[in-house]
């Protein structure tokens, strides 16, 4: 049965629609969205309009709470003021402010997808591999107490007593003595997943500033919730690089700035060789990424690097996307090396990525082809 | 109705337990209209709660918008609603497909202390259809003892939804829509005290008695009639009485009810008047509830804990009733205080007070603490007074009358305030004296500004001339923008409102192009 509502409801996402995408991009070149990530969830606000009234600014007003704390305290619970954009346009007609509701990681991926219109991403037929999961369903005689199951364990105590004749209705008083403790145990599964790694590059020579590197970090994120959401079991491999490169972790990776020349080859190379001994390429579904300011250090260098993706990384990869950053010192040659070599090959997307705000349309680049 | 009624009945087992419940609660004194209890799946409930507890409002996208927030929040697991009742005669109350017995037990204690409340509290009398009498009737206010009145508010809105639906055929949805935006934008700006008075019959008001003297050249009797010839006086005449017309003031004296005064006076299209209409209709019904939420829900909380902690829940619900019940009743430590709470305790403080006859002067001129302490003069009239409290209060009166040093001190109440210095709300004081003033503002006028219409013909060019009247708190500049901006709309002129701004006399106008704000009134 269609509901009275719907017509209702599709005329609130229509005139919000237009400024659903606005305030997804907002989120989406909003660094702090980050920050306020908890365990698995993240808050992102519903969109709200406010039909305007004569109304009292509320904080002149305040008003009445109860429980404990000292005057000074922090009175909990606060709207999200901050969050609102006060919004001073003079021409528009409502004013807007954010619901936040929390939302799992899942969600979010799902509500990106939906917005960029992201097709979900076939698995390669052969990568296959098998991964045990244990479940806690089985029952045991022996075991740590802190798995004891009180049921099992109280029935067969009952069970033993009404045996012997020692159960008493009248004080139907149950001991459980050791033989009767049963305990919950695992049984292990064979599930077959399908695995995927992404390999993060990114340049840091002398020319990568701190806003450069922040759209990378955003950029990533979202990149790592949509195909996380896709794949089970996703591993990250960070590889930064000035005129060598090497592999660190992720905070090493957001966080390092380093100085010098840029030798991009050395990262493709160092990915090839961690491809080849960790992730063979008929069991993982692979993802290099690199990010840079196009500036590379010399033409021969920049040769070997095509080199090195035609032979090694493409053969292996599902895909390989090339982000290029502007910055102010770089040439940005790079990007048009690339398409120049290998423009043809649709296994390769380059995106160029200008400010924030091109970061959602650099996404749709990467992961609009669902391989 | 549409088929609600018999599509969502209530199965036997349930049924049987309204008329348990039902009869409990008659048992306890509880007065209200027959009950109807439906039973609606997840998505039928949001769908009902997003149109304000009604199956059919006229086609607006805040449905949409409620309806939306309320299935996120449902289904991230974040609230949920269990009970959902309609000031009507029946009254029309909805259970959660699915919920427990014991929920769906303490939705229907709950739902009579509502409609309880809903049949017996004053406010309400203004939600009576039949309230105005008929021509020449006597006042029905003061006469309606046992009378019950007409309170058909579901067939009510789904005619408003009809007539509103009529329009957007004729003129279509977007054109329409965008004008009920408007006028909810305006929708605040009404007048309920003097609505109650409407069925009352007027005092008589004096009928203009000064007929205008016309000034006349001083003359012997005989010679008046050729100095100040006949014809003369009587042009003369004509011409002041237009001028006294033309400087009466319009409206008459300022009215608080804007609303009326655009239906009455604003350029509109006859199916913008009618909107206007249905939606200031709309507001009248649901003042009352806006203006004793928190004795409202208090009572209903008091009996549904009464009923089913007497009666209803059986040994081994109880702790399931116990849980719900504490996150109903929890205040969350945040900053806004739980209406429920709230209200239940003073109900149960009023209660206390009343058995141990704790009132009246000699309490009241008791200095010794100790004496205090041990006050128990076994009146037992505690369930009497709560009930007349219920009948003869709303939230305003509620506190001013019961909130007591006492009280605030035990449910640790406090004042909070914006700290500009730390950017946050901090707690402000646990005066009592703060604390009531401020409980009090809030509730006043249900926390909306006092907002007059003082001319509807602003300096001669039928400009629109709002005040308000500033109590303390300015208003929000820039929703009052906005809203000028719908007032505009409306009254095709230019609008202005007379306000205080940091202390300073602001006119805030907008002509339809600019906004501005000009130091001082007219």
């Amino acid at each position: 049965m269609a509901l009275n509502i719907d017509q209702d409801h599709a005329r609130f996402r229509d005139i919000v629609k237009g400024r659903v995408r606005q305030n997804l991009r907002k989120y989406i070149s909003h660094g702090e969205l980050l920050g306020r990530q908890g365990k698995d969830t993240v808050s992102i606000p519903v969109p709200q309009i406010d039909i305007p009234q004569f109304r009292f600014g509320d904080k002149q007003s305040g008003g009445v709470g109860q429980g404990k704390g000292d005057q000074g305290d922090p009175v909990s619970g606060q709207e999200g003021e901050g969050e609102g954009e006060g919004s001073g346009k003079a021409g528009q007609q409502e004013g807007q402010h954010a619901v936040e509701v929390e939302v799992t990681l899942d969600d979010l991926a799902l509500i990106l997808g939906e917005e960029l219109q992201l097709p979900r991403i076939e698995p390669r037929g052969q990568s296959r591999i098998m991964s045990d999961q244990d479940k806690y369903t089985g029952i045991r005689r022996t075991g740590p107490e802190s798995l004891r199951h009180f049921k099992r364990t109280f029935r067969e105590a009952l069970k033993r007593q009404i045996a012997s004749g020692t159960y008493n209705d009248a004080r139907p008083v149950i001991v459980p003595v050791r033989e009767d403790k049963r305990f919950k145990s695992w049984n292990t599964a064979i599930q077959p997943v399908a695995n995927a790694v992404i390999v993060y590059m990114m340049d840091v020579s002398g020319s990568m500033g701190d806003e450069q590197k922040e759209i990378v970090r955003i950029e990533s994120f979202w990149i790592d919730t949509w195909l996380r959401s896709q794949y089970k079991g996703l591993e990250s491999v960070f590889i930064i690089h000035d005129a060598a490169a090497r592999e660190v972790d992720r905070e090493t990776f957001f966080r390092t700035r380093e100085s010098g020349g840029t030798m991009i080859s050395s990262a493709y190379k160092l990915c090839a060789d961690i491809l080849q001994k960790r992730y063979p390429a008929d069991e993982w579904n692979i993802y290099p990424f690199h990010f840079s300011d196009g500036d590379n250090w010399s033409v021969d260098d920049t040769l070997q690097c095509i080199n090195i993706l035609k032979d090694r990384v493409l053969p292996a990869a599902n895909m390989f996307c090339y982000g290029q950053v502007e910055s102010p010192y770089g040439s940005g040659q790079f990007v048009k090396d690339l398409r120049e070599h290998l423009g043809k090959d649709d296994r390769v997307v380059t995106s160029e990525i200008k400010d924030k705000d091109a970061i959602v349309d650099s996404i749709k680049t990467f992961l609009g082809k669902g391989r | 109705m549409t088929d609600y009624g018999t599509r969502h009945e209530l199965p036997a087992y349930l049924r049987e337990w309204q008329e348990k419940i039902e009869a409990r609660a008659r048992g306890y004194g509880l007065d209200f209209f027959p009950q109807v209890f439906e039973i609606l799946s997840f998505d039928e409930m949001n769908e009902v709660a997003a149109y304000g507890g009604f199956p059919t409002r006229y086609p607006h996208w805040r449905w949409g918008m409620e309806y939306e927030r309320l299935k996120k929040s449902g289904e991230y697991g974040l609230s949920r609603i269990y009970e959902m009742v309609i000031n009507n005669n029946p009254s029309v109350a909805y259970l959660l497909e699915g919920n427990s017995l014991v929920d769906q037990k303490l939705v229907m204690c709950h739902v009579c202390g509502h409609n309880d409340f809903f049949k017996n509290n004053f406010t309400f009398k203004i939600t009576d259809q039949d309230r105005r009498p008929p021509e020449g009737a006597e006042d029905m206010v003061v006469s309606r003892k046992d009378r019950v009145p007409t309170r058909k508010w579901i067939d009510t809105f789904a005619n408003h939804a009809a007539r509103v639906r009529k329009h957007m055929e004729r003129h279509g949805v977007g054109a329409v829509e965008e004008f009920i935006d408007v006028c909810l934008a305006l929708d605040n700006l009404i007048d309920p005290p003097n609505r109650m008075l409407e069925g009352r019959a007027r005092p008589e008001e004096p009928d203009e008695p000064e007929s205008i003297e016309v000034p006349k050249l001083k003359a012997k009797s005989y010679m008046d009639s050729f100095i100040n010839p006949e014809s003369y006086v009587a042009a003369q005449r004509k011409k002041l009485e237009e001028e006294a017309a033309k400087a009466k003031r319009f409206p008459e004296r300022p009215t608080r009810d804007v609303l009326q005064f655009l239906i009455q006076h604003a350029p509109l299209e006859r199916w913008e008047r009618d909107v206007l209409e249905v939606i200031r209709e709309e507001a009248y019904y649901f003042w009352p509830q806006a203006q004793t939420k928190i004795m409202n829900e208090g009572w209903a909380s008091y009996w549904h804990s009464k009923i089913m902690t007497e009666y209803a829940a059986d040994g081994n619900e109880i702790i399931d009733y116990a849980d719900r019940n504490a996150s109903v009743l929890s205040s969350g430590g945040g900053r806004q205080l739980n209406p429920y709470k709230l209200g239940v305790e003073l109900y149960r403080y009023i209660e206390d007070r009343w058995n141990k006859g704790q009132f009246g002067k000699e309490w009241e001129d008791c200095d010794s603490m100790e004496e205090r302490r041990h006050w128990d003069r076994r009146l037992g009239l505690g369930r009497k007074k709560i009930f007349e409290v219920r009948a003869l209060y709303n939230d305003v009166t509620f506190i001013d009358e019961f909130l007591t040093p006492d009280f605030v001190m035990e449910h640790r109440l406090f004042t909070y305030a914006w700290s500009n210095r730390n950017d946050r709300f901090e707690i402000d004081s646990r005066e009592f004296k703060a604390i009531k003033e401020k409980l009090l503002f809030k509730l006043t006028n249900f926390g909306n500004p006092f907002i007059t219409v003082e001319d509807g013909n602003y300096e001669n060019r039928s400009e629109l001339y709002l005040r308000h009247e500033h109590q303390g708190v300015d208003l929000d500049l820039e929703k009052a923008r906005e809203t000028l901006r719908c007032l505009f709309r409306v009254w095709k002129r230019p609008a202005a409102i007379a306000t205080l701004i940091d202390g300073r006399p602001t006119t805030l106008r907008y002509d339809g192009k600019a906004h501005a704000a000009l130091p001082g009134h007219k």
